[in-house]
């Protein structure tokens, strides 16, 4: 589960990580009211679009305002915005920081590896994966140790490495906190791009340099979220697409794409053969549709009215391949989804294995249109497509 | 002859007397795989399938009074790590755990602590091993297999079964077809699998079929190219139509910064003289055309 950055930075501040104060804001008001406060202690604040998807600054997202008007009118412009399809329903609003040097470090769960890799540079601020691509000398890697953690030598070699020596006690301070949120969370990633010196007024009003985690970026392992029951706090209602959540509540893993024939099958190496099959036979898939293991009748009918939620479907292909899931609990899911389907949308049928036999004749006796092979349903279901647009 | 399991397998069944354990230990019973025991903690005493399989509270005593020698973990995703390192301590050599939904943290120090043991792991979160006419560990349905001289490794589930239905369909028979798992972080990789086939001289043709997500294919056809050359080799690649930056469905398979994407895979592949195949059906002909016969 991805999650914003207000709330990634809550995960930090949690783990006793310097965060620069911040405020979050619904509405153009809101901003003001926050800037208000914030100007007191800063000449300019910056507003932050919270989206879940990357390139923020770039599609127009982060904007710095020098008055509590501007950050009114900034804020006012920024939300309501759609960045990569995401609309912008909340803004970060924070003290703009006087930015000495930018520097990039994240943790993250390297499954080569099958430890958690510590990954650092003094390229901050662009994206991490041109860095790689470009200058791979520019960023330094360590191991946590997978019994111990990462243990303080490592977090230092980290930071000299990262040419933050002269800020070697906050460095390691910081790069242990990353581990320890990724822990403390199960997350796959913790990243703070930039990581970067500021200069602020110290304690004796003189100027004061301090390393800070600017932004952050987090993303939780699905599987672990039964043990972190607060974190779903963090899942947007607003930011989650409705047949998304229908089919997280159904337990069904729907991933929609932009073709015209709706998929369901089991198994998830399955349901992407199904289709590349299908995308093979000249069609287009119109979504990635895992019912799991051991799917019984009911799971099959919501499965079905995920698929008919989207008007572009014209084909239905039906691929189980019987283990623990039997095939006549299928087939006696589909008759029922099909007495309650809402339109008439042509369905290629094809299970094998565990009560392979059963289910055709439940099938054959319900008129359902069926293929022996997953070549032959593609072909089929591409062919009762073509026919259903043409028509 | 096969790897990892086989007629000197005896097999320990963690979580037998629960739903699942129960359904998969009798098939895998029914298949002729020796289960010498099973583990369910505060069960010790009571007898599993009909009263043929004694049941142990912990693994060290199912170890001790049997010789099991081999695990299957049938437990609840929140119990599994613990389970695999009891069965690690236990001194279980070979364990196979079919849970899904296992956190990827968990996995790192288990991981550790199995190598540390020298033990093998297999999965989580994978369908087990079948060498077909020995034994069967796991949740693969038994029809799907025959017996043969080819080695599957997959990543899969139910897209392994597809794919050996073709080859057992067109009479391509298997020596072992091994279930490594979809999750993230897994015990035993596709690498670890081909060096064992690589070692097994009943072992004559290699299969792998991968998934995007990672670079654990590519790693594997590396080696391949170079250690199993004269060796015909077939492969397939699941996810060509998957977009960039979703996870389709296992905890593993996701794009992501461009890479871990089905055309690296299958360059890689090819470049180590596998023959990839555009459908899993088309495996056995692929098989032949490399010189495999059966």
């Amino acid at each position: 589960m991805k999650i914003q950055e207000a709330d990634a930075k809550r995960l930090l501040l949690a783990q006793g990580l310097p965060v620069p104060e911040w405020e979050v804001a619904r509405t153009p008001a809101e901003a003001r009211a926050a800037a208000e406060r914030l100007l007191t202690r800063a000449d300019k604040v910056v507003i932050k679009a919270q989206v879940l998807v990357g390139g923020r600054g770039k599609a127009g997202g982060v904007k710095l305002a020098g008055s509590p008007a501007e950050a009114e009118t900034t804020a006012a412009t920024i939300l309501g915005m759609s960045i990569k399809g995401s609309v912008v329903r909340k803004v970060l609003v924070a003290p703009a920081a006087d930015i000495v040097r930018e520097y990039y470090l994240s943790a993250v769960l390297d499954r080569a590896g099958r430890r958690i890799l510590l990954m650092g540079s003094a390229e901050g601020g662009v994206e991490i994966e041109q860095v790689a691509a470009e200058r791979p000398d520019a960023i330094v890697t360590i191991h946590a140790d997978p019994l111990l953690g990462l243990e303080d030598w490592q977090a230092r070699t980290i930071a000299f490495r990262m040419g933050l020596g002269g800020q070697l006690k906050a460095a390691v301070a910081i790069a242990k906190g990353l581990v320890r949120t990724m822990l403390a969370n199960d997350a796959d990633l913790v990243e703070i791009n930039p990581l970067a010196i500021v200069r602020e007024a110290g304690a004796d009003g003189q100027p004061a340099e301090r390393l800070v985690c600017l932004d952050a970026k987090v993303t939780l392992d699905d599987s672990a979220l039964y043990r972190h029951p607060e974190l779903e706090a963090f899942r947007d209602p607003d930011e989650e697409d409705p047949v998304d959540a229908e089919a997280r509540a159904a337990g069904i893993n729907f991933i929609h794409l932009d073709g015209t024939i709706g998929c369901m099958v089991n198994g998830a190496g399955l349901a992407m053969t199904t289709m590349d099959l299908v995308k093979r036979a000249g069609g287009e898939p119109a979504n990635f549709l895992d019912i799991g293991g051991g799917a019984k009748a009911d799971k099959v009918a919501a499965a079905m009215r995920l698929i008919l939620a989207d008007p572009k479907v014209e084909a239905i292909l039906v691929n189980i391949f019987g283990g623990i899931t039997r095939g006549d609990e299928v087939a006696h899911g589909l008759i029922e989804a099909r007495g309650q389907q809402v339109r008439e949308v042509p369905m290629i049928v094809r299970i094998v294995g565990t009560n392979a036999t059963e289910a055709a004749e439940l099938l054959r006796a319900a008129r359902f249109e069926t293929a022996a092979s997953l070549d032959e349903a593609a072909e089929k279901a591409v062919a009762a497509a073509k026919a259903a647009s043409a028509a | 002859m096969s790897i990892l399991i086989g007629t000197d397998t005896r097999l320990v069944v963690q979580g037998i007397t629960g739903r699942e354990g129960d359904f998969h230990a009798r098939a895998m019973q029914a298949y002729g795989t020796k289960i010498v025991a099973g583990m369910t903690p505060g069960k010790g005493g009571q007898r599993a399938l009909d009263g043929s399989v004694p049941v142990f509270d912990t693994v060290a005593e199912a170890v001790a009074e049997t010789g099991a020698n081999t695990s299957c973990i049938f437990v609840p995703a929140p119990g599994a790590p613990d389970a695999i390192l009891e069965a690690t301590a236990a001194g279980i050599g070979t364990i196979f755990c079919i849970t899904e939904g296992i956190p990827a943290l968990d996995m790192v120090p288990v991981v550790e602590a199995i190598r540390l043991a020298g033990a093998r792991l297999i999965g989580p979160n994978c369908p087990g091993a079948t060498s077909p006419g020995s034994a069967k560990v796991g949740i693969i349905p038994a029809s799907v297999h025959r017996e043969g001289s080819v080695g599957v490794v997959s990543r899969s589930g139910t897209l392994t079964y597809e794919a050996v239905q073709a080859m057992s369909d067109a009479g391509v028979g298997q020596s072992t077809c091994v279930g490594i798992g979809g999750d993230p972080i897994i015990g035993t990789t596709f690498l670890d699998v081909l060096q064992l086939f690589a070692a097994d001289p009943e072992t004559r043709a290699i299969v792998l079929i991968g998934e995007i997500g990672g670079a654990a294919e590519e790693e594997a056809a590396a080696w391949a190219g170079e250690h199993l050359r004269d060796v015909p080799k077939a492969a397939f690649i699941a996810g060509r139509t998957a977009p960039e930056g979703r996870r389709m469905g296992h905890a593993g398979a996701i794009i992501s910064g461009g890479r871990g994407t089905a055309a690296s895979k299958v360059e890689a592949l090819e470049a180590a003289g596998f023959r990839v195949a555009g459908s899993p059906t088309e495996l056995p002909a692929l098989l032949r055309a490399a010189g495999h016969r059966d």
